[in-house]
């Protein structure tokens, strides 16, 4: 760690392992109900639950977003964040509106629209806290000696992720309207700018572990995040097939979703290539493993299983089915929770001193964690199929094709326990590292003196 | 081979491009094709109240409208043409809660011109020109 200030970033992490956590526990409530066994509703009743589900996956994801700033920023820029104690504000503001918006869900307290169903007036101190985290990133930017692409591609990620909330608190009468502006969030973030904000974190990971010139990561990094924006843009419009818009739709839709696997195609082959041309002089090899596992699985998940169900052809029979939930799982555990794990993995030594670099432990949590949800995908992927095929081709009542999917749940909550234990394991080892120190600063630098010409 | 600048000018030139086009459909399709296709004119206080209780209620927790939402529960696109507004009326209220087959509903507290309110917001859903979804089944083992 070079500054001081960086040691910021710890809370953020707290706070999104904590909240990782929790959003497990509601994945085996919501199984289970779904098994048939939902002796919590009268407490948890499965809106609750699925709201809770989601958007303590958005908060915990965003917080590991903003701890992988505090962390970033400074290094690239090359200074002292710009005020400590302001972030400290943003983010203790931040764990207070997200404790109020899960404690709300649990006493009906929503605005019902998928992935953003934060009433309103919290979305407001939503929209301050984010202001005032990138006025703290921008003016530590502005303050420092260094612009280095990764930190701008970063930061403008972070920029466009706060603009495009705005759309989704517009109110509309027609719920058509309101779908359309709802994906320019959802969408436009997990398929647009929070790529920029993965390819940002994934190039900083890349120039610092394996050494390689920082002109040649960074050359790539806009060739990928410039082909995510000539696919994921248009793309938006494979939300758009079934929602009362016109036929277009399925035609541009159906074409630019198709070449989104390509963006993350191309994030595969970087961070590989990066590697392979690296030194592998890096001792941090928990941090090397989650960084490129964070590339494999995301294409994985978010590329191929995302393709699996793009064409209109096959969406009009597995939109709204478990295949959504298939895909939806490996592609936010391979692209964003893998990367914030991958950042945690590579900067918490760096800020308490303590070298977990290697052990056995971190290891298990790795294989656990991904084994389980490869697993999970399975389940899913498996229910849904048969879903599809029951309900919407032979015409089986809702209820009925349900009850024949519930050995699939079995089997999710199997693999979901093996994936539980991978990440405890990783909180397990989180824990040993401790509370970020002092002493922390300059060491872990001697690796930068490693850098291959 | 690439230069670093060129590869700056592809992911600025692509973006601003394709973020053009994108805004034009989004005109298109907001000013010529969302009222053909939805019946906007037929939105009405009705269906604007029965939009906010789906909201407040989060209803898209369990259910799917439009393919959206959760899938612990039916999809309701086509709800008021399969079941009829007395049925739909019938799940709101139930003591202890709707529970048919096993899954278990919110008990609500709806009143008469809530329960209409929800109707109408679900027919005029129904109503709409989705491009053919939901699907026809091939077969109707159910039928």
């Amino acid at each position: 760690m070079k500054f001081k200030s960086q040691k910021v970033a710890y809370y953020f992490f707290a706070l999104s392992m904590l909240l990782f956590s929790l959003q497990i526990v509601y994945g085996f409530i919501m199984a289970f109900a779904h098994m048939g066994f939902d002796g919590l509703h009268e407490w948890i009743p499965f809106n609750a639950a699925t709201a809770t589900h989601k958007n303590l996956l958005v908060v915990w994801i965003l917080s590991g977003f903003m701890g992988a700033g505090y962390f970033i920023i400074p290094d690239e820029s090359d200074t002292e964040l710009w005020s400590v104690p302001l972030a400290l504000l943003q983010f203790y503001s931040f764990a207070i509106v997200g404790v109020i918006a899960v404690v709300g869900f649990h006493v009906g307290w929503f605005e019902g629209r998928k992935f953003l169903e934060i009433p309103r007036p919290l979305d407001y101190l939503v929209a301050l806290n984010v202001i005032l985290f990138l006025v703290i990133l921008l003016m530590t930017m502005f303050k420092g000696k260094k612009r280095t692409t990764t930190a701008w591609v970063l930061t403008s990620g972070l920029v466009f992720a706060a603009l495009l909330y705005l759309p989704g608190m517009i109110w509309f009468d027609n719920h058509t309207v309101d779908s359309f502006f709802r994906w320019w969030v959802v969408h436009l973030w997990v398929e647009g700018v929070w790529e920029l904000i993965m390819g940002g974190i994934l190039a900083y990971l890349l120039i610092k572990l394996t050494g390689v010139d920082r002109e040649v990561i960074e050359k790539w990094l806009y060739v990928i995040v410039g082909l995510t924006f000539l696919s994921g843009i248009l793309g938006t419009g494979h939300h758009y097939y079934f929602i009362g818009v016109p036929k277009y739709w399925l035609i541009v839709g159906g074409i630019f979703s198709s070449l989104e696997p390509l963006a993350f195609l191309g994030m595969t082959l970087f961070a590989i290539q990066m590697y392979r041309k690296g030194n592998k002089k890096h001792p941090n090899k928990l941090a090397i493993y989650w960084t490129l596992s964070t590339a494999v699985v995301s294409f994985l998940g978010a590329g191929l299983l995302g393709l699996a169900h793009t064409l209109p052809g096959v969406n009009l029979y597995t939109h709204g089915t478990l295949v959504t939930a298939m895909h939806g799982h490996l592609a936010f555990w391979g692209a964003y929770a893998s990367l914030v794990l991958a950042i945690i993995s590579y900067s918490m030594p760096l800020m308490t001193g303590r070298k977990i670099y290697d052990n056995s432990i971190g290891h298990m949590a790795f294989w656990f964690a991904n084994i389980g949800m490869i697993g999970m995908t399975m389940a899913f992927a498996a229910a849904g199929v048969a879903q599809v095929y029951m309900e919407r081709i032979m015409g089986l009542e809702f209820m009925k094709a349900q009850l024949e999917l519930e050995p699939h749940f079995f089997v999710l909550i199997i693999a979901a326990t093996v994936f539980s234990i991978g990440v405890t394991l990783f909180i397990i080892n989180f824990l040993k590292f401790g509370a970020p120190v002092d002493e922390a600063i300059g060491q872990g630098e001697e690796f930068s003196a490693l850098q291959t010409s | 081979m690439l230069s670093k600048k060129q590869a700056k000018m592809f992911f600025l030139g692509g973006t601003a491009v394709f973020f053009l086009i994108f805004i034009g459909m989004t005109v298109d399709t907001l000013v010529n094709g969302v009222p053909k296709y939805t019946h906007a004119s037929q939105i009405d206080d009705q269906v604007r109240l029965g939009r906010h209780l789906w909201d407040s209620n989060n209803c898209m927790g369990c259910h799917t409208i439009m393919g959206e939402g959760a899938y612990y529960a039916p999809e309701l696109t086509k709800v008021y043409e399969r079941r009829g507004p007395e049925y739909i009326k019938t799940t709101f209220n139930f003591p202890g809660g709707w529970r048919p087959n096993g899954r278990n509903m919110v008990e609500y507290n709806f009143t008469e011109q809530e329960k209409e309110a929800l109707v109408a917001f679900l027919k005029w859903v129904g109503e709409s020109d989705l491009n053919g979804f939901p699907p026809k089944p091939s077969v109707q083992l159910d039928k």
